[in-house]
């Protein structure tokens, strides 16, 4: 799950990770008024999304008055902002964090991760702050510090003076980055957390640490156990179809082509929408039903797919285990029967009982197309929807 | 013979007398594992399928010799269950369950560090040698006994290999179903070397998927100690960047895990990756008929 920088940063002041003082604001007339109550005399105006990439397309602005602050709220309240993370579709900005602001001597960048290879908590840190570090890692990997956490000793202070010295910090700096690292970690071990994202990390003009910026993602394994953070949930940044899915227990991911799937398994459903792209098409979705395929969750999948207007053809591939084809099948037909759809399904039914099932979707509606081989059936699901169309 | 379980093989059921527990060791007793009883705590000293209920794992092994558990307890409850089995002194643990937080499984990984036991799992179909034993949740009937050994990080992808290799009349000498979880059991190598290893085993199919670095680290493994004929499907070529791809595990971030990156190091290593779902069974034939 993700959440709003002004609610990551309202945990890293929880944590004690210093972070400049800010309101977050839904007006235009709010963000005037917050400038008074801020220090300094020029402010940040930040578009509350949850996507990067924030800045290159105006969703960062600078103020030096309450008249500009408003403006430049105006502007950005009530809009979609569209990032190269956003898709094109954009998502809407809702509320802007007002900020202070700092004369800057550095930015740096530190994050805070679970490492599948090692299976430890990592700490990636670098001098190059304020850009993509994928850029910084591939073009300048000397500027990237790496260090692994022991599951039993934990962070120690060597790992924070490591860091510290890389990034060129001294003195009274060293004992703030930490703390600062030390609350990085107790934070991401009492929520949960998948990473936490500083980027970049300042050094002011006189000396003091900041994040700037603030990012934390959660483990949607854990989420159930922290009401306080389900509460930072924003719905209205999440794609309205991915979770009407996690209602019925559905795993679906919006995609932008116009073939869509329904698989039973991830591996198959992945496995599908490769199929259909290799021959020549593209998918509209992710959609994997899960083991126990009942008839009520194939309908919900159905209503699903057909309400994305792109569209064109359904593509139902599911390998039949312990719940059996024929089973499957009738789910299927009760299923179109209450969603009536006109468009083509082409359905692909393999394992147990398989010609049961087979037998049973044939010659029961017009739209339904059995198919006995998968590249056959996204072979059928390309061309019945048209290549490009 | 096959790798890790046999006829032999005595299992127990944690979350026996749950509903996921009951439907699976029904059919696992159906398939003829050597299914000892169960733990469902609390309920020690009941009978459950005509099997006994123990409390605890440590009384099941006292009680069965079992070194074989297989766990279908739910997500939050999962990894102290997986640590109870190793306290028990099990060596083979599978773990069924989806959605154990990653960090509970940190925890998991770093305790059996210095163990020998092994873990298959989570978020995993479990483990099957055909007309031998059955430790999860494929479905039994798909199975032939035979020669090729099948290690996969998708369920229903599993199935797909093994149905294909059954009508190929290769049939399976053991699949195993690593999971799809970013912080697992057993991986890519350490099921490749026993099948390497295992005079039944004359051909290895290998199901990967996005995210992580165990397919490429197979690939290095499989080009200096593999010389049996390698197999291999890669899904996700078509996943968008930073989407978690149903499994937790199948995630591309930061430009890493990428299917066609698994791809080119797999091929470098000689391995026969096949384009198509559909294509396992018929590569493998062909890789075996040009040995």
């Amino acid at each position: 799950m993700n959440i709003h920088e002004f609610q990551a940063k309202q945990l890293f002041n929880d944590y004690k990770i210093p972070v400049p003082d800010s309101i977050v604001v839904d007006s235009a007339k709010a963000a005037a008024q917050a400038t008074g109550k801020l220090a300094g005399d020029s402010w940040v105006i930040k578009a509350q999304v949850h996507a990067g990439g924030r800045g290159k397309v105006g969703g960062v602005k600078f103020a030096k008055t309450p008249e500009e602050a408003s403006d430049c709220a105006a502007q950005m309240l009530g809009k979609l902002l569209v990032t190269k993370q956003t898709g094109s579709a954009g998502l809407p900005i809702n509320s802007v964090l007002i900020e202070q602001t700092y004369p800057i001597k550095h930015e740096f960048y530190l994050s805070l991760l679970v490492d599948r290879h090692s299976e430890r908590l990592c700490f990636i840190s670098s001098i190059a702050g304020g850009m993509d570090i994928e850029a910084v890692a591939a073009e300048t990997p000397e500027k990237i510090t790496t260090l692994f956490l022991d599951p039993a000793a934990g962070l120690q202070g060597h790992h924070c003076r490591r860091v510290a010295f890389s990034l060129g910090l001294q003195g009274e700096q060293i004992k703030a980055l930490t703390k600062l690292m030390h609350g990085m970690v107790q934070l991401f071990l009492d929520k949960d957390a998948s990473q936490i994202e500083i980027n970049p990390l300042v050094e002011t003009e006189s000396g003091e640490l900041f994040a700037l910026d603030a990012k934390i993602n959660f483990d949607d394994n854990a989420i159930a156990a922290h009401k306080d953070i389900l509460e930072f949930r924003d719905t209205r940044q999440e794609d309205e179809k991915e979770n009407i899915a996690k209602k019925f227990d559905l795993n679906y991911i919006t995609l932008e082509g116009n073939i869509g799937c329904m698989v039973n398994g991830a591996g198959l459903a992945m496995a599908t929408m490769d199929l259909v792209k290799l021959k020549g098409g593209t998918p509209a979705n992710f959609l994997d039903v899960g083991g126990g395929t009942t008839v009520e969750k194939v309908t919900e999948a159905f209503k699903l797919i057909v309400s994305d207007k792109n569209v064109k053809a359904v593509l139902v591939n599911i390998f039949g285990g312990i719940v059996q084809c024929d089973v499957i099948a009738q789910g299927i037909i009760g299923a179109l029967e209450q969603v009536k759809t006109e468009l083509p399904v082409i359905v692909r039914l393999e394992g147990t009982h398989a010609e049961e099932g087979r037998a049973l979707l044939h010659n029961v509606a017009p739209n339904i197309i059995p198919a006995d081989d998968l590249d056959h059936a996204a072979e059928t699901a390309v061309k019945l929807a048209g290549v490009g169309a | 013979m096959s790798i890790l379980i046999n006829k032999e093989t005595k299992v127990i059921c944690q979350g026996f007398t749950g509903k996921q527990g009951t439907f699976h060791a029904k059919h696992a007793l159906a398939y003829g594992t050597q299914l000892m009883g169960g733990v469902t705590p609390g309920r020690g000293g009941s009978e459950h399928l005509g099997l006994p209920v123990f409390n605890t794992v440590i009384e099941a092994v006292a009680a069965t010799d079992a070194t074989a558990s297989v766990i279908y307890v739910p997500p939050f409850f999962a990894a102290d269950a997986i640590l109870e089995a190793l306290d028990a002194g099990i060596k083979l643990i599978v773990c069924i369950t989806e959605g154990i937080p990653v960090l509970q499984m940190l925890k998991v990984k770093a305790a059996m560090a210095n163990s020998d036991a092994l873990l298959i799992g989570p978020n995993c179909p479990g483990i099957i040698t055909p007309d031998a034993c059955k430790i999860g949740i494929m479905p039994g009937s798909i199975h032939l006994a035979g020669s090729i050994g099948i290690v996969s990080r998708s369920g229903t992808l599993t199935y797909e290999a093994v149905h294909q290799t059954t009508l190929a009349g290769l049939g399976q000498s053991t699949c195993v179903g690593i999971g799809g979880d970013p912080i697992h059991g057993m991986t890519f190598i350490d099921v490749i070397s026993r099948f390497q290893a295992d005079d039944a085993t004359q051909g290895i199919i290998m199901v990967g998927e996005i995210g992580g670095s165990e397919e490429e680290e197979a690939a290095e493994y499989i080009k200096v100690h593999v010389t049996k004929p390698v197999v291999a499907y890669i899904t996700g070529l078509t996943a968008p960047a930073g989407k978690r791809m149903g499994h937790a595990g199948a995630i591309v971030t930061g430009g890493k895990g990428t299917a066609t990156g698994k791809v080119l190091a797999l091929e470098s290593a000689g391995v026969t990756v096949v384009n198509s779902p559909s294509l396992m069974g018929e590569a493998m034939k062909n890789a075996l008929q040009t040995m």
